[in-house]
């Protein structure tokens, strides 16, 4: 009986956990084997740090993060925490990543608006004033804001690494308008700008974001081939950090709950049979 | 709460206060010496598995609104500090967000099991209303949670379903107004949803309550269907029950912690951890998967007014199941045909909800394009939502009427102890009785 309601219960949820979520049009995205997946996974410090310098050199020129602070790079799980200092405000890397960005203040004494070096306990400050300001740059089009992109994206770092690697020409008789560019991973269709085959209109959609990344457009510490797929492999997986940088607590936190309450259901099994044996049911 | 009171005062103190407030015996009557019938199975475990479920979503929504902030232009926010900066915060507000969809599913399945064994049938028709109405209190109070971080799916799934109400004659405009405090989702809405979801879990709990009691006047029903005839048909609630739904409950903790701690966003979308913003309008929207039944039911009818009158009577529908069975024996164990139109039921209630979630004009065969009729093809989603609501609609109104005069059920046992006298175990008296039937 309980075989059969786990059985159905499981049913249900496989019923229900697939809501048309995927709009249509794109490729099938490519599933990267990432450090931090299953169960156990764990983020890998050396690509987060790799992914930490490609967001900073290249997409905080347009994207914001308004939800990290400087200081989470150092918290535990993240890109620079070191055991040595429980306290990040106090972490000498953290303090130095934050020092080489400017932010916006007003001077105490004067009232006036003014720019400093950033402390750990400092947002990532935002590349434009405002929404509309971002927009005007950006050919009409607002970059969203990466804190939490991960999340908020069907595939999460499946898709962002899919996307940064999506660009392609675009096919002869495929009208790509100004300011566009052809990626096979954005949704969208395509039909109304194909002139060709209408059985074969092509995957993908318009992505109003230049193709961001080249090879040899950062340059890595640790000497790793600056590869467009490395590059987009590491910044998806730091983008994964800042969207859940509670991961690897709350897996290990999980390994402690699932094994305590494996046992407690043991142990009340063994009292349910004890407690019954002598009613006939 | 109902017939003889074995509650000895042990003490002094005990006796006292048994003379001033009973309060417990009351407790001693309800959750330890309630006779309770021997032979109910795990689906009457869920009962139990609701309880506690309520109780972690108060507990749980009690730390989150600490330092939720009810504002379009922090909630957002403050949803991700909640993850980020308050201590277990993460584990909290995961907690209650997948806490909300393992209690539909406790619900689900407590209902299907009512449906099934007859639980519904005199005398206990006011138990399963009471049960309708907590179902309904926990659909208003997930909408208007799921509202809250604002993001995307929160702030368009609010615009749609306040939007539904508004189609409703008379009484629809006036109560869209007072939902959205103003003339459009806003931040008074939030504030509304907000004030509405810290109260409504506590109405819940007061008809929980009720509920209980209305369970204890007529007692359990039991797989059989055949009422309670003696004292050996029954077991004391403790320890027999709260160690039998205890193991119960610490396998649904062991879901609940696999959602929680491994998969925590699956049953949520993902545009709901974009920001909300008015004037971009996601591709699809879509509400949380324990309202896609009622959505298909919704988008199933062509008329908007028409959706909004048949998903409402999709759950108006089971105030009055009580009278419109008119089968006499409680449980589907005998009868047969019965049976087989339940397990209908219930594959038509999974295919409205896995059409709910998808676009009504994609085909359901890819590929295939059938005949048009009225307004879409055949091959459609939307036409099966059709089909599904019209055998949901049919269970109630045709099938269990109509059922109930015309089929020749099985003999129901004389009494719960038969069944189990008629298999002897053939072990003696003080071994494990039939060890291998765990009832």
């Amino acid at each position: 009986m309980l075989r059969k309601g786990i059985a159905l219960a499981a049913l249900g949820l496989a019923f229900v956990t697939g809501p048309a979520l995927a709009s249509g049009g794109g490729e099938p995205l490519k599933h990267m084997s990432w450090s931090f997946n299953g169960p156990f996974g764990k983020y890998d410090a050396g690509q987060l740090q790799r992914g930490y310098k490609v967001y900073r050199e290249v997409c905080a020129a347009c994207h914001a993060m308004s939800l990290v602070s400087f200081r989470n790079l150092g918290e535990p799980g993240g890109p620079f925490y070191d055991p040595e200092f429980k306290n990040p405000n106090d972490n000498p890397v953290v303090k130095a990543l934050a020092a080489d960005i400017q932010v916006a203040d007003i001077d105490s004494e004067t009232g006036d608006a003014i720019k400093r070096a950033a402390v750990p306990a400092d947002r990532f400050p935002s590349p434009f004033a405002n929404d509309a300001a971002a927009a005007a740059s950006n050919g009409g089009a607002v970059p969203p804001d990466l804190s939490v992109i991960a999340k908020a994206r069907q595939g999460g770092p499946d898709y962002l690494y899919s996307l940064m690697t999506g660009y392609r020409a675009a096919p002869t008789g495929l009208k790509v308008g100004p300011g566009q560019s052809y990626n096979v991973y954005m949704a969208g269709d395509l039909a109304a700008y194909w002139s060709g085959d209408a059985h074969h209109v092509p995957k993908g959609g318009f992505i109003a974001m230049p193709p961001p990344l080249a090879a040899g457009k950062v340059t890595f510490d640790d000497g790793s081939p600056s590869t467009v797929e490395q590059q987009a492999k590491d910044v998806s997986a730091f983008l994964m950090w800042a969207a859940e940088p509670k991961m690897m607590e709350r897996k290990q936190f999980g390994l402690g709950a699932m094994i305590y309450l494996l046992l407690f259901s043991v142990i009340l099994w063994f009292s349910y049979k004890r407690v019954w044996r002598n009613v006939g049911h | 709460m109902s017939g003889h009171s074995t509650y000895e005062p042990k003490t002094g103190f005990e006796r006292w206060l048994d003379s001033r407030l009973p309060i417990l015996r009351f407790m001693n009557d309800t959750a330890l010496d309630f006779p309770t019938p021997k032979n109910l199975n795990y689906w009457w475990t869920f009962g139990g598995i609701l309880a506690l479920m309520l109780a972690l979503q108060l507990a749980t929504g009690i730390v989150l609104a600490m330092h939720y902030v009810p504002h379009v232009g922090h909630a957002f926010a403050s949803v991700e500090r909640i993850m980020r900066d308050v201590n277990y915060g993460w584990l909290i507000r995961y907690m209650h967000a997948n806490g909300a969809s393992m209690f539909f599913v406790a619900v689900y399945i407590h209902m299907l099991r009512n449906l099934y064994y007859g639980s519904y049938k005199a005398p206990r028709e006011v138990l399963w209303i009471l049960g309708c109405v907590i179902y309904l209190l926990m659909m208003a109070t997930a909408f208007m949670g799921y509202v809250l971080p604002w993001g995307q799916m929160s702030f368009h799934g609010a615009v749609v379903i306040t939007n539904l109400i508004g189609a409703l004659p008379i009484v629809g405009e006036p109560i869209t107004t007072l939902l959205w405090g103003g003339p459009a989702v806003d931040n008074p809405t939030l504030n509304r949803f907000f004030s509405l979801h810290y109260l409504l879990p506590f109405a819940i709990a007061g008809v929980v309550i009720l509920h209980i009691w209305a369970l204890h006047v007529p007692g359990n029903n039991n797989p059989t269907g055949v009422e309670v005839k003696s004292k050996a048909d029954t077991v004391p609630f403790h320890p027999y029950y709260t160690v039998k739904d205890g193991f119960a409950i610490s396998l649904f903790l062991l879901l609940f912690a696999s959602f929680v701690f491994y998969n925590p966003n699956v049953l949520g979308h993902p545009d709901n951890y974009i920001p909300a913003n008015p004037l971009v309008t996601p591709a699809h929207i879509v509400p949380e998967w324990y309202f896609l039944p009622f959505y298909a039911i919704l988008r199933a009818v062509p008329d908007k007014l028409g959706g909004v009158l048949l998903m409402f009577g999709a759950i108006g529908t089971l105030f009055v199941l009580p009278w419109l069975d008119t089968s006499k024996v409680r449980s589907m164990r005998y009868r047969p045909t019965a049976r087989l139109y339940f397990f209908i039921f219930v594959v038509a209630s999974l295919v409205l909800g896995y059409c709910g979630g998808q676009l009504p004009d994609d085909p359901v065969i890819g590929g295939v394009s059938g005949l048009i009729l009225l307004d879409a093809d055949i091959n459609s989603f939307v036409w099966l939502s059709r089909v599904a609501t019209a055998y949901y609609f049919a269970y109630f109104w045709l099938v269990l009427p109509v059922l109930g005069l015309t089929e020749t059920p099985l003999q129901p046992p004389e009494s719960i102890s038969t069944p189990v006298l008629s298999h002897p175990a053939a072990t003696p008296a003080g071994a494990a009785a039939s060890p291998e039937k765990r009832g």
